[in-house]
C-alpha cells in the first residue's frame, strides 16, 4: 500500500467532509429503519434443515463422473531449492494418473495480491506456484499426485523423493527487527499517525503506563477443510470451492489461466466457516492445473495439517502501548507501536493499531506499525485482523492505568470517549458505547467487583472480574450487484454471488427483501454462492450484509421504476414517479396517498408477464469516508484462577454490543457468541508453535493446537443497544468480527483482578500464573 | 499401496502367533495406532485385531480385580467394582481423552500408547530418536512444554501420555502377559521402560507377547484416594502434571501411601521416594514439601518445562492436604 493511496484516500475524505450529508448514500436514513416487519424477527436459518439433514452440499462432496483425486507434497525445508526430484515410484504406483511438479506445471503467471483498487485482486501470495525449484517457506507445495482414489494419491505422494539444497532462512522474530519495514498505509488508513508530541506528553503525565504486549501466531481452523472440485468443460472451468470470495476468485482465475471471465464459474453454495482463511491460495491453482493435465474432473481436499502448512493465519505481534493521563484521568498521550510479520510476497498486514485511532480521545497520539519479513507461509486475515490483538494491548493498558490511578476502569474509559473521531475529526454516524457499558455492567453485576486484586477466594480458587472494550469498523464494499426477480404469483427471488458461510446471509437478506418489497418472508427465496449470478464482493471485513443490503435497496428502487412503466396508464398508480411510491403490502403504492396502489400480481397479470427481473449495483460506499462508522462493545468476564495450579476457568462472559440495527436476533447472538468463544481461545490457549530453528509449524492438528473445548465455554450472555445507524442500509453495521475483539483483554483484566498478576503475553497459560 | 494384512484374533494364543514377527502390530481401539499410521510414524504390514479378546472385568479368588485387555476405557471407568474399590482409576480414565475416544480405547491399547511429542509425530520435518534411533532429538532445544523432567536421557525427553496408567502405577497393578516364552506377570511400574539409549522401545514386551489382562490387587486406598490432572484446557488435553495418590491414616499419621505422577516422565512415575518420606510421618505441610523435594531431586528440567517442578510440587501438596483432611 502506497503513499499515492494515502494521498488519494485523504483527498477523498477531505472532499467528503465538504459534501452535505444528504447528497451521500445514507444521507437520508433508510426508510426500513422505521418500517420493519420481517427484519428483527427471530427467523431460523433457511439453510438449517438442509444442514441437519446432510443435504447441504459442500465443495468436497460434489459428485462427478470420472472424478480423480489429488494429494500434495509439502516442502519440509524452509529456504533452498530442489536439487533432485524422483517421481518414478509415485508415477508407477497403483492408480496414479499423473504427478505434477514444477517441471510439468502449466506456465501461468502469479496472482495479483489482495488490494483495494482491483476487486479481482485476491491473491494471498505473489510467490510463483510450483513454477520453479525454489523453496520460499516451510510447507510450500512442491508436488501434486493425481490418482483414481484419495488413498492411492496419498500413498503415491509418500513415494516421491526430493533432495533440497538448504539455504539460510529468516525465521526468528527478534532477529528480523533491524530490517523491519515501515509501510505507508494499512488497508485504507495511513500507517503513521503523529499528533502533538506524544513522547513528551507521556513523560509529563502525572499518571502513565508504558508496557509491551505480545500475541502469538495463530492458524485458521474452520471445521470444513479447504477443498476444491475442479472440472474443465472444453476451455471452460467449473470450480466447486470452499471460498469466501466467489466472484473475485472467478475473475482472478480467468486472468491467471488466460480465460474470458464467462469461461470460469465458481460455485460455493455453502462454506463450513471462513474467518478470513477461505481465500484464494495455492491449492485451487494446483487443482485446476492438475485437472487440466489429467483431462478429468479432480478433487483436492487439504488435510488438517495441509491447512496449517499452506494457509496463512494470524501474525504474531509485539506491541508497545503507553498512555499518559492528567489528574482527572483524561488521556494526554496515547502511543501504540509495534511489530508484526508480513513477508513482502504477502498481502495482509495485521493492522493492530487501527482500532486505537477511533476509540478514545487524547491530546497527543503516536501510532505506527512495522512489518517483519520472515520466510513463512504468508499470513492472512483472521477474524478481526488487527482489532482482535490490538484491543488486547490497549484495553489491558487502560485497565493497568485505571488500577494505578485507583479509578474504576469503566469510568476511565467513559471519561475518554471522544465526541468526534479523534484522528480525522469526522463525526460519528452513531456511537453508544457508554450505553453499552451501562447496560452491560448492570446486567453483569459489575458493582459486585472488588477493585483490590486477589481479595475474593473460594477454596483454592481466586475469583476476579474484568471488562474491556471491543470495536470494529463499519464497511460496505463497492461492486455489490443483486438481481430481484418478481414473479406473477407474488413471490420474489433475490440472487447474487455472495457467500453463505454459516452466518445466516441468505436468511437475513430474505428478511430484508421481504420488508423492502413489502412481501411476506415466505414469499422470498435467496440464491447465493455462484459466480454466474450477479457479482457480489468477497465476504470480509464484516461488510457482506451491508454490501448486499445496499444492492437490494438499489435493485428495489429500479424495480419500482419498472413496475411503474409496466403498470401503464390504466393503473391507480399511473403518473407517479419512482420517488413518490413505495413497495408495500405486496404491491406498489403512492407515499402521499396510500389508497393509490396496485398489487404486483395485478400489474404483472395485466402486462401478461410471468415475472420481471432487475439487476442493480449498490451505491458507492461513500458514507464511511464522510462519517466515522464504528461498532463497539463492552465485554465482561468473571473467572477463577487456581492458587495451586494457575489453571484459569472462565465462569461467565457477557457481551454488550452497539452495532446498529440487529437484523435477526437469533443469527446475531450466534455470531456474537461464536466470536467471543474464539476470543476465549485467543486469551487462553490458541498458539501456533512455530519452531524458529527450522521455520516449521509443529502443532498442525486440533489435538495439539488448542481451541476451547465445550467445557471451557461458560454461559455467554449477549445483549445489544439496537440503535440504528442512520447512515447505513437498514441501520445495520457488520457483526461478524466484533465478537472476538475485547475478549482477550477482558480475560486478562479479570485474571489481574483475581490474582494481582498482569499477563501481557498471550495465551494466558497456567505456567504464567504459578 | 503398502499392503496391510488385517486379521481378528479369536484367542490369546492366536494373537501371539499372528503378532510374532516384524511389522506386526496389535490393534485395540485404534485411537492411537491408526493416527500414527496416518502420519507415517507407524508403518505396520500386519494388523492383528485383539479387540475381540477378553473384556471381562471380574473378581479373582485372590481378591484382585482382573480387567481383560480388550475392556473399553469407558466400561472400566463405569464398572461398579472399579468405582467402589479403585475410584482413583475411574477418575483417571475419565480425565483422559474424550468420551468418543474412551468408548473405543482399550485397556491394553492404553498401556501401549505412544508419546505425543510433536517431533515424534513429524515424520517429514523432524529428527526423533524414538521414531528413528540415532537420528537425533529436536525436542531438547525446541518445544518441550509437554515433556518429561524425570527419567529422561540425552536421547529422549518424551513424556508418557496416559492417565489410566498413572492410577494403575499407584495401585500396584500387574500386567498379565502371554507369549512364546510362556505367561508372565509384569508389575505395571516395570512394564514401561525409561528411554536410556533405546528410546524406540517403550515397554519390556518381547516380540509375540500379548497383553491379556491387568490385575489390580485389593487396595486399602478406596476411602482416601484422588486423581488430579492439570492441563491447558478443561478437557481433551494431555496432562502437564497429574497426581494419583491414595493413603491410609492412623492416629493422625500417614500409615500407607501410594503416589504416582503423570506428564513428567517417560513412564507412569511411581513416586517411591516421596512415599518413603511420608510413610509413618505426620500429615503436615512440611512433610508434603519434603516428599516433593525428595522425588524431584534428580529432575532435569528444560526451558519449556521447568514450570513443571513447581506445578508438580504444588499439585502433590494440594492432593495430600486434601486426602489427609486438611485445607489449603
Amino acid at each position: 500500500m502506497s503513499k499515492t493511496q494515502n494521498a488519494i484516500i485523504s483527498s477523498v475524505r477531505t472532499v467528503m467532509g465538504w459534501v452535505p450529508a444528504q447528497w451521500l448514500p445514507g444521507g437520508t436514513p433508510d426508510p426500513l429503519i422505521e418500517r420493519r416487519a420481517a427484519i428483527g424477527r427471530q427467523a431460523s436459518r433457511l439453510d438449517g434443515p438442509l444442514k441437519v439433514a446432510g443435504e447441504a452440499r459442500f465443495a468436497a462432496e460434489v459428485a462427478m463422473d470420472r472424478l480423480c483425486y489429488a494429494a500434495l507434497v509439502h516442502s519440509p525445508v524452509t529456504r533452498g531449492r530442489i536439487t533432485r526430484l524422483d517421481t518414478g515410484a509415485a508415477e508407477t504406483a497403483p492408480g496414479v494418473i499423473l504427478v505434477m511438479t514444477h517441471r510439468t506445471m502449466p506456465r501461468i503467471g502469479t496472482l495479483p495480491l489482495i488490494g483495494i483498487t482491483d476487486l479481482s485482486a485476491v491473491g494471498n501470495s505473489s510467490i510463483p506456484i510450483m513454477l520453479d525449484a525454489e523453496i520460499r517457506y516451510n510447507g510450500q507445495v512442491v508436488a501434486a499426485v493425481v490418482a483414481e482414489t484419495q488413498e492411492q494419491a496419498d500413498h503415491a505422494a509418500s513415494l516421491i523423493e526430493i533432495d533440497y539444497a538448504i539455504d539460510a532462512a529468516r525465521t526468528r522474530f527478534q532477529d528480523a527487527r533491524p530490517d523491519a519495514r515501515t509501510p505507508a498505509s494499512l488497508l485504507m488508513d495511513k500507517n503513521h499517525v503523529s499528533i502533538g508530541n506524544a513522547e513528551r506528553e507521556l513523560k509529563r503525565a502525572p499518571h502513565r503506563v508504558d508496557n509491551m504486549y505480545r500475541t502469538p501466531a495463530q492458524n485458521h481452523n474452520a471445521i470444513e477443510l479447504h477443498a476444491v472440485t475442479a472440472a474443465w468443460e472444453g476451455d471452460s472451468l467449473v470450480l466447486h470451492d470452499a471460498t469466501q470470495m466467489i466472484a473475485p476468485s472467478a475473475a482472478a482465475l480467468a486472468k491467471l489461466f488466460g480465460l474470458k471471465r464467462e469461461q470460469v464459474r465458481v460455485l460455493s453454495p455453502f462454506v463450513g466457516g471462513g474467518f478470513g482463511g477461505k481465500g484464494l491460495w495455492d491449492h485451487q491453482i494446483v487443482a485446476i492445473a492438475a485437472a487440466r493435465l489429467a483431462g478429468r474432473p479432480l478433487r483436492l481436499m487439504l488435510s488438517r495439517e495441509g491447512v496449517y502448512r499452506m494457509i496463512g493465519g494470524r501474525s504474531p505481534s509485539e506491541q508497545r502501548v503507553a498512555i499518559g493521563a492528567d489528574a482527572e484521568g483524561r488521556f494526554t498521550a496515547l502511543l501504540h507501536t509495534g511489530y508484526s510479520v508480513m513477508p513482502p510476497y504477502g498481502a495482509c498486514p495485521e493492522p493492530y493499531t487501527l482500532g486505537t485511532r477511533a476509540l478514545y480521545g487524547a491530546r497527543s497520539f503516536e501510532i505506527m506499525q512495522r512489518h517483519l519479513d520472515l520466510d513463512i507461509v504468508p499470513n492472512t486475515f483472521m477474524r478481526a485482523p488487527g482489532e482482535a490483538i490490538g484491543s488486547f494491548a490497549v484495553e489491558s493498558a487502560i485497565d493497568e492505568l485505571a488500577h494505578a490511578m485507583g479509578v474504576d476502569p469503566i469510568a476511565l474509559r467513559l471519561r475518554n470517549l471522544p465526541e468526534r473521531h479523534p484522528i480525522s475529526g469526522a463525526p460519528f454516524s452513531q456511537h453508544a458505547l457508554g450505553q453499552a457499558y451501562a447496560e452491560g455492567a448492570k446486567r453483569f453485576g459489575w458493582d459486585r467487583r472488588h477493585a483490590e486484586p486477589g481479595t475474593v477466594r473460594e477454596g483454592e480458587w481466586r475469583i476476579g472480574m474484568g471488562c474491556a472494550t471491543g470495536s470494529f469498523p463499519y464497511a460496505r464494499m463497492p461492486g455489490a450487484n443483486v438481481r430481484i426477480t418478481l414473479r406473477g404469483d407474488g413471490t420474489a427471488v433475490i440472487a447474487c454471488s455472495a457467500q453463505e458461510m454459516g452466518m445466516g446471509t441468505a436468511t437475513v437478506q430474505a428478511q430484508h427483501a421481504a420488508d423492502r418489497l413489502g412481501l411476506p418472508l415466505e414469499a422470498i427465496s435467496v440464491e447465493l454462492g455462484d459466480s454466474a449470478l450477479p457479482a457480489a464482493p468477497m465476504a470480509g471485513g464484516s461488510s457482506q450484509t451491508a454490501s448486499i443490503a445496499g444492492a437490494i435497496a438499489a435493485a428495489a428502487t429500479k424495480l419500482a421504476g419498472e413496475l411503474l412503466r409496466l403498470a401503464g396508464n390504466d393503473s391507480p398508480i399511473a403518473g407517479l414517479r419512482a420517488g413518490e411510491v413505495q413497495l408495500v403490502e405486496e404491491g406498489i403504492a403512492s407515499i402521499a396517498d396510500p389508497t393509490r396502489r396496485e398489487s404486483y400480481r395485478s400489474i404483472l397479470a395485466r402486462a401478461a408477464r410471468e415475472a420481471i427481473a432487475v439487476t442493480a449495483a449498490g451505491s458507492a460506499p461513500l458514507e464511511f469516508l464522510k462519517f466515522a462508522m464504528h461498532s463497539s462493545s463492552a465485554i465482561f468476564c468473571e473467572l477463577r484462577v487456581s492458587a495451586v495450579t494457575g489453571e484459569v476457568r472462565v465462569d461467565r462472559l457477557l457481551g454488550s454490543f452497539d452495532c446498529g440495527t440487529i437484523l435477526n436476533p437469533k443469527t446475531a447472538a450466534s455470531q456474537f457468541r461464536g466470536g467471543m468463544i474464539m476470543g476465549l481461545g485467543l486469551a487462553l490457549m490458541e498458539e501456533t508453535l512455530f519452531d524458529e530453528r527450522s521455520g516449521r509449524i509443529m502443532n498442525p492438528s486440533l489435538a495439539d493446537y488448542h481451541i476451547p473445548a465445550h467445557l471451557d465455554v461458560p454461559e455467554i450472555d449477549v445483549i445489544w443497544t439496537g440503535i440504528p445507524d442512520p447512515r447505513s442500509p437498514l441501520g445495520a453495521r457488520g457483526i461478524g468480527e466484533i465478537g472476538i475483539t475485547g475478549v482477550a483483554a477482558a480475560v486478562a483484566n479479570a485474571v489481574f483482578n483475581a490474582t494481582g498478576k498482569r499477563i501481557r503475553d498471550l495465551p494466558i497459560t497456567l505456567d504464567k500464573l504459578l | 499401496m503398502t499392503p496391510i494384512s488385517y486379521s481378528r484374533a479369536t484367542s490369546v494364543a492366536e494373537a501371539g502367533r499372528l503378532a510374532d514377527g516384524a511389522g506386526a502390530r496389535l490393534l485395540g481401539g485404534g485411537t492411537n495406532l491408526v493416527d500414527l499410521m496416518r502420519k507415517g510414524v507407524e508403518r505396520p504390514s500386519r494388523l492383528v485385531d485383539v479387540s475381540g479378546l477378553s473384556d471381562a472385568i471380574e473378581l479373582a479368588r485372590s481378591g484382585s480385580l482382573v480387567i481383560g485387555a480388550a475392556a473399553r476405557n469407558s466400561a472400566v471407568a463405569a464398572h461398579p467394582l472399579v468405582r467402589q474399590r479403585y475410584p482413583m482409576l475411574a477418575r483417571a480414565i475419565l480425565a483422559g481423552a474424550s468420551a468418543q475416544i474412551r468408548n473405543m480405547a482399550t485397556v491394553g491399547g492404553n498401556l501401549m500408547q505412544r508419546t505425543r511429542c510433536l517431533y515424534f509425530a513429524d515424520v517429514a520435518g523432524s529428527r526423533c530418536n524414538k521414531r528413528e534411533p540415532g537420528s537425533g532429538c529436536d525436542a531438547v532445544g525446541g518445544f518441550n512444554r509437554y515433556h518429561a523432567v524425570l527419567g529422561t536421557s540425552p536421547a529422549c525427553i518424551a513424556a508418557h501420555p496416559s492417565d489410566m496408567c498413572v492410577a494403575l502405577a499407584a495401585l500396584d497393578a500387574r500386567v498379565q502377559v502371554s507369549g512364546p516364552g510362556g505367561d508372565r506377570m509384569i508389575p505395571l511400574v516395570d512394564f514401561h521402560r525409561l528411554p536410556g539409549d533405546r528410546p524406540d522401545r517403550d515397554t519390556v514386551l518381547d516380540p509375540g507377547e500379548v497383553i491379556v489382562a491387568v490385575e489390580l490387587p485389593a487396595s486399602p486406598f478406596a476411602g482416601r484416594s484422588a486423581y488430579r490432572k492439570v492441563r491447558d484446557r478443561s478437557s481433551y488435553a494431555f496432562a502437564l502434571v497429574s497426581v494419583a495418590a491414595g493413603l491410609t491414616m492412623r492416629e493422625g499419621r500417614i500409615e500407607e501411601v501410594a503416589i504416582a505422577f503423570g506428564g513428567i516422565a517417560p513412564k507412569p512415575w511411581r513416586a517411591s521416594r516421596a512415599e518413603a518420606v511420608l510413610r509413618g510421618g505426620p500429615a503436615a505441610g512440611a512433610a508434603f514439601a519434603a516428599a516433593a523435594d525428595a522425588e524431584l531431586a534428580d529432575a532435569a528440567p528444560l526451558a519449556g518445562n521447568a514450570f513443571k517442578l513447581a506445578l508438580t510440587r504444588r499439585t502433590l501438596e494440594a492432593v495430600l492436604s486434601e486426602l489427609t483432611g486438611g485445607s489449603l
